[in-house]
């Protein structure tokens, strides 16, 4: 599954953003907060572009109210797709009697994604309703859709502000808020802090269908790989609702690495290791 | 010294009356201070075991505050199109509750069934446009067969239904937070009220019995507080007959409510839903100090002196007793520090300051209020007669009175046991409180409002998953609902069963547990990647899977009963499972073991203050003996009242915990000023009738006065729907007539009949004696 891809736009992508500014800036005047919000989502998605396939080890440790922890350990596999969402396949290692259970996703830019599960115990791959992408996963503070690839066309944008960044202070984001077009999001909107340069989320703050704010995520720790693709290594979910969270750390990511559409078939999760 | 200081309060009455407007604007100010907390918590002190067990389990497990629309069509068939339809619409509706993290229904119940391979994983309706007689058929078919839901989410007969909203209060404010919920809900609900009239709703839950508490307490205030100012104008108006006395007590009663509850403010009290009756009490105890120096005002303007000299001689002959009476009632209120409950704690210590601000208003205040307005003598009603004539009866019937009314008091005392400690929030409302109606309507159709968490813990990171540990909880879920009294088992090891058949083809052979522990994980692993949010397994399963919440729901029963069934619990599990760690938490729980603790707690206050009380009496009648006979009327009115109540009700709460402290801080009152009298008389050498009848021609009149205010205004607190101030001021009551009638009957018998050793006679009481009549 791929997760959090953020990545630079290098020195083409600065040269082609110059000139599609000084392009558009007769223009700029006229450009609605809808038009400026979808515009960053777009640049957003385009400057990562490119990066074929990666994989990754992850580790959740989740945190309840209490101050109790769980940690939770699994690799992940990512596939990038042109043309529609991106293929992502999850193993888990930890917690053990959940060892090899497989999660497969195949995001779409306009359907609903589709989610398999493989359970070794059952030697059986089931598929999970694509309605629900909204609950915990893995007990955790972060929702399938929190996880999934980003997709341009499954949000509605709205360019609220520019501010100082969270984390890095020294940069400027820019605040926007996307509302979910499916209905089955658990969310009414979420509202992104993204970088001005590269483009990196910094801070996602996600509302609940009473328009409370139900959830906050911090990224931290950004690395840059292939001289081109920022990826985040510590994710922070915070719930204001339950006082639970949970941190997500990445490590160990690798990029090309000869993965194929084969490695993401439903039909050969039971070969998975 | 005395006289030097009353006639240091008359000769400049209005530097007094500014001195004592000042003191009490500075006091009140501290009003400003005074905050409401509403919430049951209040009941708890943080080191509360109970509570600090609770908040643990709601802070691993998410809170489960809540609150329950039941709906009732009056077809009494929930599987119509229009109700099924209506209970889709409140669900979804019901995710816009402020604080909501979670709605549980019927329709959004997410229903597992195999779909070819599958695993399908969803809301039984989705859609309302979906409604066909066939899904509709479908879903009873479902509903009315998981245990999850029979006789929590739907009735088994299914004519009742119930949407739950969890909420997740921040407890920042948490009043107004609680208000917000029950606001939008109430508004959500009237709007499904008017669109559909053939259906009622009914509101249940955690936050309601909240938002009870807090209409309870503002209903006190705006009811009890006024009732009482009627009944304290009634009573001055019959008693005093004079426009000024009456004008000067409800000065010197607002001024103290002001002063108390200022006071109270400026040291940091809150009011809550008991002690938002301070002023009731207050009121009560300040009257009765005022009637008497008014009422002694009065006797010696009859008796010709000038009014200064009237004041004077009132203020004098009544500084002591009133001082006494006060102290001892304050005393019996201090002694609620001896409570495990806060509220109880604070209406102590705000009666107890309350009442000897009292006392220094009504002799500072009250005179100098008396001297600058007009007064002149009441012609006196003269039942004082009726008092002496009382006093031959009594004389007359000794023995029988005696014989007569020892018998009576054993065999009313004797029923004391027959009560018992009950303390069930619900039952804090009166049946004629909405929300103790619905709360029955719901335990009457669905579940009962008690309920217990049980989490049980496995001790291992991902231990429920294992075969031994699910096998366990299952024994335990299925023995629970072979216990009496039993509504309904949440427990996690019904899903297990439910997630085997569904994981094969929904072969109905295969509703039992798995057998493997990779299975059970993964199955689960499973489930929870296919629920939406807010209906995930977070509220019966903590972060590593250790350990699982079962919730069990019983009957509105007594605390007893709740503690028992907890005791059951406990042992089932050391008999069966001794490896698991298993706790019970849960507000009934909570209320159960407060009510036991604070009994045994205050047994030791009223002990103490028993003790203080006596000590009191001995010193101010210098008497050891008047002393030490003086328990028994002191003591007798309580365990009468007691008797009383085991044949009026029988349940003990938490109010009725420190009444014993509380009456006898009053009543001793009555005895003081009796034993005074008469043993005065004794020392000018009279017999102990003549004693007798001397105590019965001086305070009689008193006594019958005191006894009415006093009465009166804890008859106004009895008329409190809210059981815990309503029951207090109702036993209160009865004990005060009661000791009316020990005082003027059995104590009186009692001296003749014992006391009959000649007392040393001293020369100062024969001239007590002479100048006073």
């Amino acid at each position: 599954m791929p997760l959090f891809k953020f990545k630079t736009k290098r020195i083409s992508t600065y040269l082609t953003a110059g000139l599609l500014t000084a392009a558009l800036a007769p223009f700029a005047q006229a450009q609605t907060p809808e038009e400026k919000g979808l515009e960053i989502a777009k640049t957003r998605k385009a400057t990562d572009r490119g990066w074929n396939n990666s994989e990754q080890d992850m580790k959740m440790i989740l945190r309840n109210a209490q101050g109790n922890e769980s940690v939770r350990e699994m690799r992940s596999r990512a596939l990038e797709i042109t043309n529609d969402g991106d293929k992502g396949l999850t193993i888990f290692d930890k917690p053990r009697d959940v060892k090899g259970t497989a999660f497969l996703s195949f995001s779409h830019t306009l359907e609903p994604d589709d989610q398999w599960l493989y359970l070794p115990a059952l030697k059986r791959v089931k598929r999970i309703s694509s309605r629900n992408k909204s609950g915990p996963f893995m007990g955790s503070e972060f929702a399938y859709e929190d996880m999934s690839s980003f997709e341009v066309e499954k949000y509605d944008y709205k360019f609220l502000r520019d501010e100082a960044c969270p984390v890095q202070p020294e940069l400027t984001c820019y605040v926007v808020e996307s509302n979910p077009k499916d209905k089955f999001s658990g969310y009414s909107k979420t509202i992104v802090w993204i970088d001005h340069k590269e483009y990196r989320m910094f801070k996602a703050e996600y509302y609940d269908k009473k328009k409370d704010l139900l959830k906050t995520l911090e990224s931290s720790e950004y690395k840059l790989y292939l001289d081109k693709y920022w990826r985040a290594h510590k994710l922070s979910m915070v719930n204001h609702q339950t006082g639970k969270s949970t941190v997500l750390l990445t490590d160990n990511i690798r990029f090309n690495t000869g993965l194929t559409d084969k490695d993401f078939d439903k039909n050969t999760l039971k070969r998975i290791r | 010294m005395k006289l030097s200081f009353i006639n240091a309060v008359l000769s400049r009455p209005i530097i007094t009356i500014l001195c004592c407007i000042l003191i009490v604007a500075g006091l009140g100010y501290g009003t400003s201070y005074l905050t409401f907390r509403g919430d049951y918590k209040v009941f708890f002190g943080d080191n509360n075991p109970q509570l600090q067990g609770f908040e643990e389990m709601q802070k691993t497990f998410n809170k489960n505050d809540n609150v329950s629309i039941v709906i009732a069509p009056k077809n009494e068939n929930v599987f119509t199109n229009e109700t099924f339809e209506l209970i889709f619409k409140i669900t979804e509706d019901s995710w816009q509750t402020p604080y909501s993290t979670r709605v549980d229904s019927i329709t959004n119940y997410q229903h597992t069934s195999a779909e070819e391979d599958d695993l399908l994983v969803e809301d039984i309706l989705l859609d309302p446009a979906d409604l066909s007689p066939a899904k509709l058929e479908y879903a009873k078919s479902v509903v009315l067969n998981e245990p999850m839901l029979v006789n929590r989410l739907i009735a088994p007969q299914g004519h009742v239904a119930m949407i739950n909203i969890t909420v997740q209060l921040p407890e920042k404010d948490k009043n107004q937070e609680v208000l917000d919920v029950v606001k939008h809900v109430r508004d959500m609900v009237d709007k499904y009220k008017a669109e559909y009239p053939d259906t009622d709703f009914h509101l249940a839950g955690i936050v309601m019995m909240n938002n009870g508490f807090i209409e309870e307490a503002q209903s006190d205030a705006q009811t009890l507080i006024p009732g009482m100012f009627l009944a304290i104008f009634i009573m001055l108006l019959l008693m005093l007959r004079s426009f000024t006395g009456m004008f000067a007590t409800i000065i010197v009663i607002i001024t103290s409510i002001v002063a108390t509850l200022g006071g109270a403010g400026l040291a940091g009290f809150y009011i809550s839903t008991p002690t938002v009756n301070v002023p009731v009490m207050v009121m009560t105890l300040a009257v009765a100090d005022c009637v008497h120096i008014i009422a002694s005002m009065h006797y010696y303007l009859r008796k010709g002196l000038s009014k200064n000299a009237a004041i004077t001689e009132a203020v004098n002959t009544n500084i002591t007793p009133v001082f006494i009476t006060s102290a001892t009632t304050a005393i019996g209120f201090l002694t609620f520090n001896f409570s495990d409950v806060p509220p109880l704690r604070d209406l102590g210590n705000m009666v107890a300051w309350g009442v000897m601000l009292a006392f220094v208003l009504a002799i500072t205040l009250l005179p100098a209020l008396l001297k600058l307005l007009p007064a002149r003598a009441i012609k006196q009603t003269d039942n004082s007669n009726f008092m002496e004539r009382f006093a031959e009866v009594v004389i007359e019937k000794r023995t029988p009175i005696l014989i007569g009314s020892t018998l009576l008091i054993v065999a009313v005392i004797a029923l004391v046991p027959q009560n018992k400690v009950n303390d069930v929030p619900i039952e804090y409302f009166d049946e004629s409180i909405t929300f103790r109606q619905d709360s029955d309507f719901m335990d009457q159709h669905l579940m009962g409002v008690s309920t217990i968490d049980i989490e049980i813990s496995s001790g291992e990171e991902n231990g429920i998953n294992k075969p031994k540990f699910i096998k366990q909880l299952d024994d335990f879920s299925l023995w629970l609902r072979e216990q009496d009294r039993i509504d309904h088992v949440f427990t996690l090891s019904d899903t297990f069963k439910r997630l085997n058949k569904s994981m094969h083809g929904d072969d109905q052979a295969y509703y039992r547990l798995p057998e493997d522990n990779e299975l059970a994980a993964q199955y689960l692993l499973m489930y929870e990647m296919s629920l939406p949010y807010g209906l995930d397994l977070n509220n019966q399963l903590n972060i590593d899977k250790s350990a699982v919440r079962l919730t069990l729901a019983m009957d509105n029963v007594g605390s007893d009963e709740i503690l028992a069934m907890e005791q059951k619990v406990l042992g089932w599990f050391k008999d069966n499972a001794p490896e698991l760690t298993v706790r019970g938490a849960s507000p009934a729980l909570m209320f159960g073991h407060i009510g036991d603790r604070n009994m045994s707690s205050m047994l030791i206050g009223t002990t103490v203050a028993t003790i203080l009380i006596s000590g009191l009496l001995i010193v101010a009648l210098r008497s050891l003996k008047l002393g030490t006979i003086s328990l028994l009327p002191n003591l007798l009115p309580a365990g009468l009242g007691f008797g009383f109540w085991a044949l009026y009700s029988g349940n003990i709460n938490l109010g009725l915990s420190v009444v014993t402290s509380m009456s006898l801080g009053i009543v001793v009152d009555d005895t003081v000023h009796f034993l005074a009298k008469y043993k005065l008389a004794r020392e000018a050498g009279k017999t102990a009738e003549d004693a007798v009848r001397y105590a019965f021609s001086r305070v009689g009149r008193a006594l019958w006065i005191t006894t009415l205010v006093l009465a009166t205004g804890f008859m106004v607190l009895a008329q409190s729907a809210f059981a815990l101030n309503g029951n207090m001021g109702l036993l209160t009551a009865v004990i005060i007539v009661l000791a009316l009638i020990v005082d003027f009957l059995f104590l009186p018998a009692f001296l003749i009949l014992t006391d009959k050793k000649q007392y040393p006679v001293k020369e100062s009481a024969h001239a007590a004696i002479q100048v006073q009549n």
